[in-house]
């Protein structure tokens, strides 16, 4: 069971989440979209989406220090494990706590405006609350074990010698279940989870994570394409939901 | 100098009826899906009036278009790109669908399937965008023909610059339709907003698209846009705009708006121009100069440096001829008196306008007075300040004199030609009042009044060696049912023939016949 949950399961999520991809930008191109509904309501949104985002972009920011920086390269730097544990918990406090505020305030819209509640698809329906849960247990984490001292952590979890460990480890190709045993239900929870998002990832609307503007920042303003390197026209692609009968062209003597 | 030609098109105002004929064969060739049900890329607005989206000229609030910086370099008026790339989550300057409008169908079953009553059923509006009963309280064009007026018309941004000196009254009302499409512009902001490089311009022709495989939906070139001419399918998720009819230009025939346009008020043709100085044109430092700085970046299509800079571009022979027989170059720079609309947005567009002067010709005869007469013409324009300025503010970025010079030469053609058609003497000095000679005002005449389909359409194809990719319905062309290695039916060598070409002549013909009869002559001796 500690194989395959530790080892086989987030071998199969993460090979999801790369194939997943190349799959879709192969062929759902058209479909690989942020789907914002700011046009059916922009009040909520103004705060919901930019409270979400930022928060969830601190939260990533969190994660690679976390998961990536082993503590012997933190100790080296003369940062003790106290010092080392009070700046993040901390600055994921922050985090979080706007990602959560950010994320009720769009699901809530969600659900309460009919025209947004419309276009939300089965994938949404499958993924808002899988992105609710990790999001919930890494509230958990951070704020219950690691602040208050849940289940017997008074100085805080060290997920750097266990969780981070095992995650690199999966990374690197050397899987081990060692690492977590005798982690905390919770952090484990939140892993398993968000290996299951991940591998859910592509084939929904989080798609468009990997559809952030850093070219925008090189590029010069004006692009120009000529003609002949588009090609031939192609038949329409699938979007995300049918906006058109496919034209059946007719056969026989032109 | 670095030759690029760029499709562009001339729309006379002042034949302009308001019957949206255009807004409604474009709307069911373009935008007749889910999704796109609110947009129209070709709208006719009554002006004065609020316009598509409502206010959307009102900069200072949509800040769209560019602007000059204090170091006198162009920047997006909405900000730098880290500034815009951080406000990315909620676009603040996106119009809602408030400020386009809700788009409703009626509950028309409930016509047939409602059972025996008292009263007859009523086909309630229904919203396309909730699917619950719905109030209608606006529409693209709710202000038509001045409808509302004063209470929306007030609104009108144009009119609030001003009528801070002057109150429009009931007595100096005027009205004028203004159809618009994508500009098309030398130096579009929307292209400069996308995060995705998903917009671009097209080298050969100045086309602008949105690549729908690369939009990722962030709809920063909606607001980008002064004109507010990019809009979001709110269900594909992806940025739409006008797309010049690319499909139709490509095998030579005009837009469909321009195609269908019952007052054959609209020209298209090729501008040459030279992108090496777009973007110093586009920043001079007074507004008024950029109507100037645009003509003067339009290259002469007969200077023979010009012409072979041209060819060192490889723009092809048949093109350039094109371009020396456009009609819109003609407009634009030969005879000036087509203007750019809003041109202090910076984006250098290429949809061009000739103001109207039936504002004037019609405020002078309700006073009695003579409205073909050239002095008593001549007069009005310098006395009637508001349609003047009105129009400045639209074509001129305020200046009234580039205005008042194109309605002097639209009067001196009235005036010439009216001598002309009622066999009087033709007074010289009319046609040398506007610095023209008489030959060249009956040239005009002849452009503005009765040019025919060819004259006013002068659309070279895309290049031959390019067919095989022309198509008119995308996709069709490998579903023919004589794509086979043993030839199919009717069609010779069993080369797939995009349905574009093969139709065109004929469609070439149908369009240009003068009448029905001449076409069906032409098919009897072509059958036997």
């Amino acid at each position: 069971m500690k194989t395959f949950l530790w080892i086989i399961f987030p071998y199969i999520c993460l090979t999801s989440f790369i194939l997943g991809h190349v799959w879709r930008y192969k062929y759902d191109k058209f479909g690989w979209t942020s789907r914002s509904s700011q046009l059916y309501e922009k009040k909520i949104l103004s705060w919901g989406s930019p409270l979400f985002h930022y928060g969830i972009l601190g939260v990533l920011a969190g994660h690679v220090v976390g998961l990536f920086v082993p503590e012997s390269w933190t100790n080296d730097l003369g940062i003790s494990e106290h010092r080392y544990h009070l700046v993040a918990v901390s600055l994921g406090t922050v985090a979080g706590v706007a990602t959560v505020t950010g994320l009720v305030l769009l699901i809530y819209r969600r659900r309460t405006t009919p025209s947004v509640f419309r276009v939300t698809s089965a994938t949404d329906k499958i993924m808002y609350p899988l992105l609710g849960i990790v999001i919930a247990l890494g509230l958990v984490n951070t704020i219950g074990v690691n602040l208050f001292g849940l289940g017997g952590y008074s100085g805080g979890y060290n997920y750097r010698n266990s969780v981070a460990v095992w995650f690199r480890d999966v990374l690197t190709f050397h899987p081990s279940a060692a690492p977590m045993i005798g982690a905390t239900w919770s952090f484990e929870l939140h892993a398993l989870f968000a290996m299951l998002l991940l591998g859910v990832w592509p084939y929904t609307r989080l798609v468009h994570v990997l559809a952030a503007p850093v070219g925008y920042a090189y590029r010069p303003y004006i692009v120009y394409r000529s003609r002949d390197a588009q090609g031939a026209s192609r038949l329409p692609r699938r979007g995300w939901e049918r906006v058109d009968q496919r034209v059946s062209v007719k056969r026989g003597r032109h | 100098m670095r030759v690029m030609a760029q499709m562009g098109m001339v729309m006379n105002l002042d034949k302009c009826i308001g019957c949206h004929t255009c807004s409604v064969t474009c709307k069911q060739a373009w935008t007749n899906r889910t999704g796109v049900e609110y947009v129209w890329f070709n709208n006719v607005e009554t002006r004065p009036g609020l316009g598509y989206p409502r206010t959307y000229e009102d900069q200072d609030h949509w800040q769209g278009g560019w602007e000059r910086n204090r170091r006198g370099r162009l920047r997006l008026r909405s900000g730098g790109r880290a500034s815009r790339m951080m406000r990315i989550f909620a676009n603040p300057k996106l119009p809602s669908l408030t400020d386009y409008y809700e788009p409703w169908t009626y509950d028309y079953d409930t016509l047939i399937s409602a059972p025996a009553q008292k009263d007859i059923p009523v086909a309630r509006p229904i919203s396309q965008i909730d699917g619950r009963p719905m109030q209608i309280k606006w529409s693209a064009n709710w202000d038509d023909d001045l409808g509302g007026s004063p209470e929306h018309t007030i609104d009108d941004p144009i009119l609030k610059k001003i009528s801070k000196k002057i109150r429009l009254d009931y007595e100096s009302a005027f009205m004028f339709h203004l159809p618009r499409i994508c500009e098309h512009c030398l130096n579009p902001s929307c292209v400069a907003s996308c995060p995705s490089g998903a917009m671009y311009k097209r080298s050969e022709d100045g086309i602008v698209l949105v690549d729908q495989d690369r939009c990722r939906g962030w709809r920063m070139c909606v607001s980008g846009c002064p004109y507010k001419k990019v809009y979001f399918n709110h269900r594909t998720g992806k940025a739409e705009k006008c797309t010049f009819c690319y499909p139709r230009i490509e095998v030579g025939q005009p837009t469909v708006c321009a195609e269908t346009c019952v007052g054959r008020l609209r020209y298209i043709g090729l501008f040459l121009y030279d992108a090496d100085a777009v973007l110093e044109a586009a920043s001079v430092e007074d507004p008024t100069d950029l109507l100037e700085a645009q003509r003067s970046i339009l290259l002469d299509p007969h200077d023979p440096a010009v012409l072979a800079a041209a060819r060192a571009a490889g723009i092809a022979e048949d093109w350039l001829d094109a371009a020396r027989r456009s009609p819109v170059y003609d407009l634009a720079c030969r005879y000036r008196v087509a203007l750019p609309l809003h041109p202090e947005y910076r984006t250098m567009p290429m949809v061009w306008y000739i103001p109207p002067l039936s504002p004037v010709v019609e405020a002078l005869r309700d006073t009695g007075f003579d409205g073909e007469d050239g002095r008593s013409l001549f007069a009005a324009i310098d006395a009637l300040r508001i349609p003047v300025e009105y129009l400045a503010e639209l074509f001129t970025a305020g200046d009234p004199q580039p205005v008042k010079g194109v309605l002097r030469t639209l009067a001196a053609m009235r005036a010439h030609m009216r001598c002309v058609n009622l066999g009087e003497p033709v007074d010289a000095s009319i046609a040398e009042a506007v610095g023209m000679t008489a030959d060249e005002i009956e040239a005009l005449y002849r452009l503005l009044a009765i040019a025919k389909y060819e004259d006013r359409y002068v659309i070279p194809s895309a290049h031959v060696e390019i067919a095989g990719q022309l198509d008119e319905l995308p996709g069709c062309s490998v579903d023919f049912e004589s794509w086979s290695p043993h030839g199919g039916q009717g069609l010779g060598g069993g080369e797939p023939v995009p349905v574009a070409i093969q139709t065109f002549n004929l469609a070439r013909r149908r369009a240009q016949a003068d009448r029905f009869a001449d076409l069906e002559e032409e098919q009897m001796k072509g059958e036997s």
